[in-house]
Parts: C-alpha cells; sequence; structure tokens
C-alpha cells in the first residue's frame, strides 16, 4: 500500500470517533431519503397496478331506477369501453358485538362471472353462491374492524325487513380503498362497511330485477370524459340520474390520491431536506476536519506532491467516511422503507404490494451524500494545497484581532475575564463559529420539521372534536322526513339535547366549474356541530346564500358576492342560483353550508330534515343504541368518541410511525453534528488549550474555556435553528394542502423543547466526551512541536 | 570555479502582517554551487528561513529572480514549482513534520514514492544509521531519531539540493552533533549541495562557505579553508 494511502487508513482509525458520527449522519440522512422515497413510490405503483388489475371504472353514475335495456345505449356513446350496471343501496346492520347500529353499503355483483369492472379481491373465503339468499362478501376493513370473519352472520334491514345475511368471504375493491361515507371527512370501519350481494338477490329485494341504479363506465384510450358523462346524463336524465362524475369525485379516490399527495409531499420534500441538511453537515464537518491538517499537506507539497494527488487521498479520505454510511443508509432504508410500504399497504388495504428501491434512487441518494462530502473535502485540502508549502507549515497567521462589539460598547466589563476570553475567541473566529452555529441550527430545524406533524394533528383533532363537533351521535334518516322524525328522535332514551340538519345532494356550478357535494343546512344557533373559522370563531350562517370552505370557493374561482348555480340531484331536481355569503377559512374537507330554513324554502319544503345531531346522557348509550338499531328509518349513526378513535388508529398511527422514523434520524444527525463541531473546535484549539494548562490553569478552567464557547454557540443557534424550523415546516405545510386537507402551521412548545433538549442532551454527552480529551492533552508534546 | 546551481538576484520578500509589512529579505544575491556545504547563519528573524524556502521552491519572492540551473523559479507556477520539489529538493525542518499517522519507513517512503530514481527507504534510513528503528512511529522515537528520520525522508529521493531549517535547534548538543554528522556524510557521500540554516555560529565551521544574514540581507560571505568535522565541534 502506498504511504498516502497507509496515511489515509491510520487517519481515519485515529478520527474514528468522528469519522463513525460523519457515518451516522449520512446514515439516517440516506436512510430517510430511501425510506419514504421507496414507501412514496411503492404506494403509487401499488394503486396503479390495484386499479388497473381490478379494472377501477372511470366515470360513475347513480339513478333513481333505470331499465336495464339502456346500457346497450350506454355502450354506444362514443369513448365508453365497458359498462357495467349494479344495484347499490345502503343499509341498516345489526352487527354481533357492536351496540349501536351501523351503515352496510350493499352493492350487487354478477351471478356468475367477475364484475366487469371495480372487480373484488378475495381475501378469505369464497364468492357468493348466484342465486343463494343472504350470502355476502364483506369489506376487509369493516370485517376486522368488528372482528367478523366467513361463517358469521350480521344482520340487515333489506327494504323494511330484517334478514340475516351470512358472510361467505372477506373482500377488497379499488372502488372502496377509503370507505367512506360521502359527507364524512373520516372512515368509522366499525359502522361503516361494504358488503356484495348477487345481482340475482340484491335487485330483487329492491325490486330492480331488469333495473340498475348505479353505473360504471371504463372509457376508451383518448376519450373525453366530460363528453361521455354529458352522453350518459342525457340517457340517464329520466330515470333520476344523479349526474355522472368521474374518478377526481369518487370519494374512495379522492381521499386516497389526496393522502397520496400528501405523501408525495412527506415522502420527497421532508427526505430531501434531510439527506440535504445531512449533506451540508458532512460538508461543513469535513472540510473542518482536512483543515486542521493544513501543515501535513503542507508537508506533502514540500515533498512535491501535487494538488491533486493531495485532494485525491482527501476525497478518498472523505468517500471512506461517507460511503460506509450511505450503504447502512440505503439496507436500513431499503428495510424501513418495506415495513413504511407495508403499513400502507395494510392501511390502504391493499391486495398486492408493489415495492422496490430502484437503483436510480439508491445512486442519487449516494451521489448527494458522497457528493457533498468530497467536495467538502476537495475544496478544503485545496485550499490548504494552494497556499506556499512554507506558509501551510506555519500555522495560520494569527487573524487581525479587535475588541468586539459587546467590549466597544463597554458591556464586556460586565463579564469575569473568562467570559471575555470566549466571547473574543468566538469574534475572532466568525467564519468558524458561524459553521458550527449554521450545524446545530440546521439538526435543530430538522427535529422541529421531524415532530411538529404531532402538533398539528393534536390541533386538528382538538378543532374538529372539542369546537366543531361536539355531538355524541350523527343520525342519518333513510329519507328526508317532516320535523316530526326530529321530535321523535329527540325522545330517545339519553338523549340531551338535538339538533336536526338538512343535507342535499347537489352540484354546484360556476362558469364550466363543477363540484358534486351536500350542502349542509343547520339550524340557526347551532350548538352542536358548528362551522367554525380558522381563529375558532363560530361563523353565523346567514339567513341567504351559501357559506363555502375557502378552498371550494378556490376550486370554482368564486368570492363572496358571486352566484353559484346549484343543481339539487335528488327530489324534484330544483336549480337555483345562491349567492356565495362567506367563506370560512377550515382544515378539513370541501363543505357548504345553508341556514337550514333557507335551505327548506329553496327546496320548497316545510322543514324537512335529513338526520340530525345528538348530545347524550353517556350513561344512557346503551339504551339510545338498542333503540336505534331497531328503529328502520334511520339509515345510519356516527358516534363522535369512535369517529376519533378510528383517525387515531389509522391515519395518526401512520403518520407517527413516519415521525418516530424521522425524530429517531433527526437525534442522530443533531448528535453527529454536535459532536463533531466539539471534537474539531478541540483539535483546531488543543495547543491553545495546553499552552493555558502549562501556564497553570486547571484541567477545569480549561475545559470550561472550550465548553463555555460551544454552549455559547450551541445557545446562539436555537433561535436560528427554530426560525429554519418553522420555516421549512411552513413550506411543507403549503405544499402538503390538498383538497381533503389544509392543515394549519401548528408547532407547539413542546416540539421546541423536545428539539431543544435533544440538542442539549447531545452537547451535554459531547461535552463529557471532550472533556476525557482534555485530561489527555499531552501537554509537552503539544508544545514541543510546532502548532 | 564551476557554474552556480543556484541564482538568486535582487530578492525580496515583504509579508503583509495584518497592518504592518514586514521586510523579510531586501534585495539578496546569491549563488550556490555544485557539492558545496553552506551554512546560513543569522539570528532569528534574520530572514534565512525565508531564503531558504524561496530556494527550495517552497514560497515565491515578492520581486527579483532564482534560477535553478536552467529553470527560472520567479516564473515557475505552483505545479513547476511542486515538480522541481519533487524532483531536485530534500527538506530538513527544525520540527521534522513527519507525519505522526506513518512509520519511520511510511514517512520515507511517502518521498521514494514519487521520486524518479529514488533509493529504498531501508537504505536511506541505514545511511542515517536507523535500520533498527524503520518500523516505530514518530510518537516512539527521540527527537535526535525523528530529524535522522526526516534527512533519510529529505536524502531518499537523491536530491541535488538539501536545505535544512535549523536542524538540530530542537535538539540537545549530542543529539545535534549525531544529525551534523549525518548532514556532512550525505555531503561528502552523495555530493548534495546542502544549505543549513542555524543561529548557531559553531557550526559554521563545517561549512564550505558561510553566508551571514541580518536584517533581510546578505551582510557577509566567508569561506573556510579547513572544514572541521562535525565530531570537532562545540558549543
Amino acid at each position: 500500500m502506498s504511504p498516502l494511502n497507509t496515511k489515509l487508513f491510520r487517519d481515519l482509525i485515529h478520527l474514528r470517533g468522528q469519522v463513525i458520527a460523519v457515518a451516522l449522519v449520512v446514515m439516517c440522512g440516506v436512510a430517510t431519503y430511501i425510506t419514504m422515497f421507496s414507501a412514496y413510490h411503492a404506494l403509487v405503483a401499488t394503486q396503479a397496478e390495484y386499479y388497473q388489475h381490478y379494472r377501477f371504472a372511470d366515470l360513475f353514475a347513480a339513478a333513481k331506477r333505470a331499465p336495464e335495456s339502456i346500457a346497450a345505449r350506454i355502450r354506444e356513446i362514443p369513448g365508453v369501453a365497458a359498462v357495467e350496471t349494479r344495484v347499490v343501496v345502503d343499509a341498516l346492520l345489526d352487527v354481533p358485538g357492536l351496540d349501536e347500529p351501523a351503515t352496510g353499503r350493499l352493492i350487487s355483483i354478477p351471478p356468475g362471472p367477475r364484475p366487469m369492472l371495480n372487480d373484488i379481491f378475495i381475501r378469505r373465503g369464497r364468492y357468493v353462491e348466484p342465486g343463494r339468499r343472504g350470502e355476502v362478501l364483506a369489506s376487509e376493513a369493516f370485517a376486522s374492524a368488528n372482528k367478523l370473519n366467513p361463517g358469521d352472520e350480521i344482520g340487515a334491514v333489506i327494504n323494511g325487513h330484517w334478514e340475516r345475511l351470512r358472510i361467505t368471504g372477506i373482500a377488497l375493491s379499488p372502488e372502496y380503498v377509503y370507505e367512506i361515507r360521502g359527507t364524512e371527512v373520516l372512515p368509522d370501519n366499525r359502522r361503516f362497511g361494504v358488503l356484495w350481494m348477487s345481482r340475482d338477490v340484491l335487485g330483487p329485494a329492491y325490486d330492480m330485477e331488469g333495473g340498475f341504479n348505479d353505473l360504471s363506465v371504463a372509457l376508451a384510450p383518448g376519450a373525453n370524459p366530460n363528453a361521455v358523462a354529458a352522453g350518459l346524463d342525457h340517457i340517464l336524465e329520466p330515470y333520476g340520474g344523479r349526474g355522472a362524475y368521474d374518478r377526481e369525485e369518487q370519494v374512495s379516490h379522492r381521499f386516497l390520491s389526496d393522502e397520496i399527495s400528501q405523501d408525495r409531499v412527506t415522502g420527497t420534500f421532508i427526505p430531501a431536506i434531510f439527506l440535504g441538511v445531512a449533506a451540508l453537515l458532512i460538508h461543513i464537518v469535513l472540510s473542518r476536519l482536512v483543515s486542521t491538517q493544513r501543515a501535513e499537506i503542507g508537508v506533502l507539497k514540500a515533498f512535491g506532491y501535487t494538488h491533486a494527488a493531495i485532494g485525491w487521498s482527501y476525497i478518498k479520505f472523505a468517500m471512506m467516511t461517507v460511503a460506509p454510511g450511505a450503504g447502512a443508509g440505503i439496507l436500513l432504508g431499503a428495510w424501513l422503507g418495506r415495513g413504511l410500504a407495508n403499513l400502507y399497504a395494510e392501511f390502504f388495504r391493499f391486495p398486492v404490494l408493489h415495492f422496490r428501491v430502484g437503483w436510480e434512487l439508491a445512486a442519487s441518494a449516494v451521489l448527494i451524500s458522497c457528493g457533498s462530502a468530497v467536495i467538502g473535502a476537495w475544496l478544503a485540502s485545496n485550499g490548504a494545497a494552494s497556499l506556499p508549502p512554507a506558509e501551510a507549515m506555519r500555522p495560520p497567521s494569527p487573524p487581525r484581532f479587535h475588541a468586539g462589539l459587546l467590549e466597544r460598547f463597554g458591556f464586556a466589563l460586565y463579564f469575569p475575564v473568562p467570559v471575555r476570553m470566549i466571547l473574543r475567541n468566538i469574534n475572532r473566529r466568525k467564519g468558524k463559529s458561524a459553521l458550527t452555529v449554521i450545524g446545530i441550527a440546521f439538526s435543530l430545524a430538522i427535529l422541529i420539521l421531524g415532530r411538529f406533524f404531532v402538533d398539528t394533528i393534536d390541533y386538528i383533532l382538538d378543532v374538529q372534536f372539542t369546537h366543531a363537533m361536539r355531538q355524541d351521535v350523527s343520525l342519518w334518516l333513510n329519507n328526508p322526513s317532516s320535523p316530526s322524525a326530529g321530535f321523535d328522535i329527540g325522545r330517545l332514551p339519553a338523549v340531551l339535547q338535538m339538533e336536526p340538519f338538512r343535507l342535499v345532494a347537489v352540484r354546484l356550478k360556476h362558469e364550466h366549474r363543477k363540484r358534486r357535494l351536500a350542502i349542509f343546512g343547520l339550524p340557526a344557533g347551532a350548538q352542536l356541530n358548528r362551522v367554525l373559522d380558522r381563529n375558532l370563531q363560530v361563523i353565523t350562517l346567514p339567513e341567504q346564500g351559501l357559506v363555502i370552505s375557502r378552498k371550494l370557493a378556490e376550486i370554482m374561482a368564486v368570492r363572496p358576492g358571486d352566484r353559484l348555480t346549484v343543481e339539487v340531484i335528488e327530489g324534484q331536481r330544483p336549480t337555483w342560483q345562491a349567492p356565495v355569503a362567506a367563506t370560512v377559512d377550515d382544515m378539513i374537507g370541501l363543505f357548504a353550508y345553508m341556514d337550514m330554513h333557507a335551505l327548506n324554502r329553496l327546496m320548497r319544503e316545510d322543514g324537512v330534515i335529513s338526520g340530525a345531531y345528538l348530545a347524550a346522557d353517556p350513561a344512557g348509550l346503551p339504551e339510545l343504541y338498542r333503540h336505534l338499531k331497531t328503529t328502520p328509518s334511520i339509515a345510519g349513526a356516527l358516534l363522535l368518541e369512535a369517529m376519533k378513535k378510528s383517525f387515531l388508529e389509522t391515519i395518526a398511527e401512520n403518520m407517527m410511525t413516519s415521525t418516530m422514523i424521522l425524530v429517531s434520524f433527526a437525534c442522530v444527525i443533531a448528535f453527529g453534528v454536535v459532536y463533531n463541531s466539539a471534537r474539531i473546535a478541540l483539535s483546531e484549539r488543543g495547543h491553545e488549550l495546553a499552552s493555558l494548562r502549562v501556564l497553570g490553569f486547571t484541567h477545569g478552567e480549561v475545559s470550561r474555556l472550550l465548553l463555555g464557547e460551544q454552549a455559547i454557540l450551541t445557545f446562539a443557534a436555537v433561535p436560528v435553528g427554530y426560525a429554519i424550523g418553522y420555516a421549512m415546516a411552513a413550506m411543507l405545510i403549503s405544499a402538503m394542502a390538498t383538497e381533503l386537507y389544509r392543515m394549519p402551521l401548528i408547532v407547539s412548545a413542546r416540539t421546541y423543547a423536545f428539539a431543544f433538549l435533544i440538542v442539549l442532551a447531545a452537547a451535554c454527552l459531547s461535552a463529557l466526551l471532550i472533556i476525557v480529551r482534555l485530561h489527555k492533552l499531552d501537554l509537552i508534546g503539544v508544545l514541543k512541536t510546532r502548532e | 570555479m564551476a557554474e552556480a546551481v543556484f541564482r538568486m538576484r535582487g530578492v525580496s520578500k515583504v509579508y503583509h502582517m495584518g497592518d504592518v509589512d514586514v521586510h523579510a529579505l531586501r534585495n539578496v544575491d546569491l549563488d550556490l554551487y555544485p557539492g558545496e556545504f553552506v551554512v546560513l547563519l543569522g539570528p532569528s528573524g534574520s530572514g534565512k528561513s525565508t531564503l531558504l524556502n524561496i530556494l527550495g521552491g517552497l514560497d515565491t519572492p515578492s520581486s527579483g529572480e532564482v534560477h535553478y540551473l536552467d529553470h527560472n523559479l520567479t516564473a515557475a507556477g505552483d505545479a513547476a514549482l511542486t515538480l522541481f520539489r519533487r524532483q531536485h529538493v530534500g527538506f530538513v525542518f527544525q520540527f521534522y513534520n513527519l507525519i505522526p499517522s506513518l512509520t519511520a519507513m511510511e514517512n520515507v517512503a511517502l518521498v521514494t514514492e514519487i521520486g524518479d530514481d529514488p533509493m529504498k527507504p531501508a537504505d536511506a534510513l541505514a545511511l542515517v544509521g536507523l535500520q533498527d528503528r524503520m518500523h516505530h512511529f514518530p510518537a516512539q522515537m527521540s527527537g535526535g531519531e525523528q530529524q535522522r528520520v526526516a534527512i533519510a525522508r529529505a536524502i531518499a529521493k537523491r536530491p541535488d539540493v538539501l536545505l535544512c531549517d535549523e536542524p538540530t535547534g530542537a535538539l540537545d548538543y549530542a543529539t545535534g552533533k549525531v544529525v551534523l554528522e549525518v548532514l556532512e556524510k550525505i555531503n561528502r557521500e552523495l555530493g548534495t549541495i546542502t544549505a543549513v540554516i542555524t543561529h548557531n555560529a559553531a557550526i559554521a565551521r563545517m561549512a564550505d562557505r558561510v553566508i551571514h544574514i541580518s536584517s533581510g540581507d546578505i551582510a557577509g560571505v566567508e569561506r573556510n579553508e579547513t572544514k572541521a568535522a562535525p565530531s570537532a565541534l562545540s558549543w
């Protein structure tokens, strides 16, 4: 081995503490990058494969009842590749072990062959037997939330009659990746589920023999979806068609794609920042590390080694430091990425998982991390090598010294001498002090970036479940009913307070923009479900006009005062013009609210309600549920507590997992940086400190000088790190805004404190290691040789 | 007299130290001839290290010209100076400047690696009497031994000139003499031009020529008709 390589290896061994710390930083940066990217790509690839494999439809439409014969006419519409007609109804379920009633979405499947569109994957059990009454396939989310297995039975109100349904299998469908009712923003898998029944059983039960009320269409490549939808609407119009819509408005797809687009941000933005920060830190650390070898570089130059030879040696040094970290990071990232992708697949209940770590991904991680290290090492070695060797071998000439700002203003007099020395040192080495501050600040920043999601989720939970939705139970009626239904509900056991609501399915139009959603009619002065703006102020619904989510206003390109065309797609299907009275800066979902009486007036109905929000006495809940289960007019009930639990178990769990990964990596990175800053400070200052020891300074005094400086720099980094972290979080939040979620930027004091404590712990631990090193300083040795 | 190997004409060097300019060399003319042993004598701060550094291509003059045979060192860029040092110059420093992470043998090999016709590192170490200490690290050797490693490292590539900056400055009397003996032996046996910087006037007696330097200028040159053996020196 050449002596230069021998030197390289010996240096690596000698500096092993720092080398390992750098390698860990790289490992964490690369692992975060690989984990998040690969999991995100797995999610996208799996979704695409799932949709394609199970023939997820492109267009959807519902009608009141249409004859099967028109299916042929629909097939004739140019651009239509396939049509599947179905019967789809919601029914009240009695699930064993569940006190309250649940809602089942009954969907017909062809008796013999598999569905042409929206095919189902049988996870367990078997397909239903054609013609056999009472056999259903249950969706996996619903089945596992209720611990249902093939062979189990549930009760259902089918067209007003109680029936026993026997589960033959557990199934998945691309159409119900998210099983959610149209008006909800969170899934409640215990109380809402999909059940597939043979068409020849479900059709007759709802008087749909030879007819259908739901339709899916696959488009031919290149077809214009709007034209096909218009054709569909035209054909279905006489049969109570509710307007065709595409995947963008399909609830499950909407949720899934919003979720994926959020994951795109967390899966690309955050890891890119992590890797970028790691790269920056490695750059700083390696350039400082190499700078401490300035004299040795001078010697090599004196003996005729070229810039290139010396630079190459330090590049190798950087590579040997960083490459093992990058390699370990790739392996760790692939392992964690698979784990996270599995979690996603489990959460979304994908039947397959398409996971791979592409070589491009691994190569880019290596390139970024090693590249920054190599550049750092090369610049530093080049800097030392470009000095005339005579100068490089001399210690750097003492920088110009002058009194710092504090001293010029006379404040320094108030500080004891050691503090003055520390302040002068910092002042004298502004560049290096600044690099230390930047390094520590960025570690703080990624700690904040890793954890602030917890704050955001906490805040959303608090706003949604404490301030906005204050009901215990939401009830839906099968059909819009007279106000007396509300009084009946109010008289149910344990009900303390009842507030009716009216829900009207509509299509909003403004110019060429349109959107299907439900208008919420809420009574004046509603107490249970309140409309809140971002500052948690209650919005009073005006007597006329709509209050809509600000995001919806953006999508529709309307401002308060503009008029929206409202096409009701139920009942008499009136169309009216309604002014936008105000927008509300809410956080979740797209909503349109109206005063309930105003809505009733526009619908030309008298006090009709769609359901009610209830505040209930917790002790009487079981009694209430028993009643609800046996009330056929009730289509479904949602429990706020259950919804919150389901939110925490699903979405929050996903986020917590990635947050935990991010936070642990951020901790390691923070430690690596703080430790290296302290170690480099020690090697840069060893001579000076040993001189002080020779002059009679004690170990303690010398330690205080060095560590005091580190402490001041660490504290100085805190506000900087907070500012960077806040700014990065703000960027992330704005990048993550989707139709579904517009998260507020919340960084709690707890997160700031957490980031600070981690950095403080890293600083203290590093300080201990430094104190040990200071005790080992070879005083005579240091003084005998040049610096 | 043979033709000069080194020719310095009107060489000045100014260092800008903060707000003050330090004139390390003022208009110096100097020639070095083949095979001679020269001692540059002067108090500390007189500019002798600067002179040596410029001769060796470690530093460049602020003005004036330096020639090594037909090479113009003043006009040479960094790459040319590097090549010049690699092919022609051996250095010995006051504080040895060994690479602490390499053994004696490896420190010498560092230089033989890049030389055109080097000695074997073991032979170079044998020349300085360190054949038994080849695998020791600098930290395991005395100052004199370290300096002898530095000399072995400097001569291993068979340089045309050996430039020594206070080679005995960090050594005790006895060890210093051992090092001087080694330098004398190299000069005698290999014919390498040897320039030694010192502020120790006693050492001047072993030189062919003694050049006195004071305040950045050559104050005088004297020639020793008979050179003293290092063992005969005392201070």
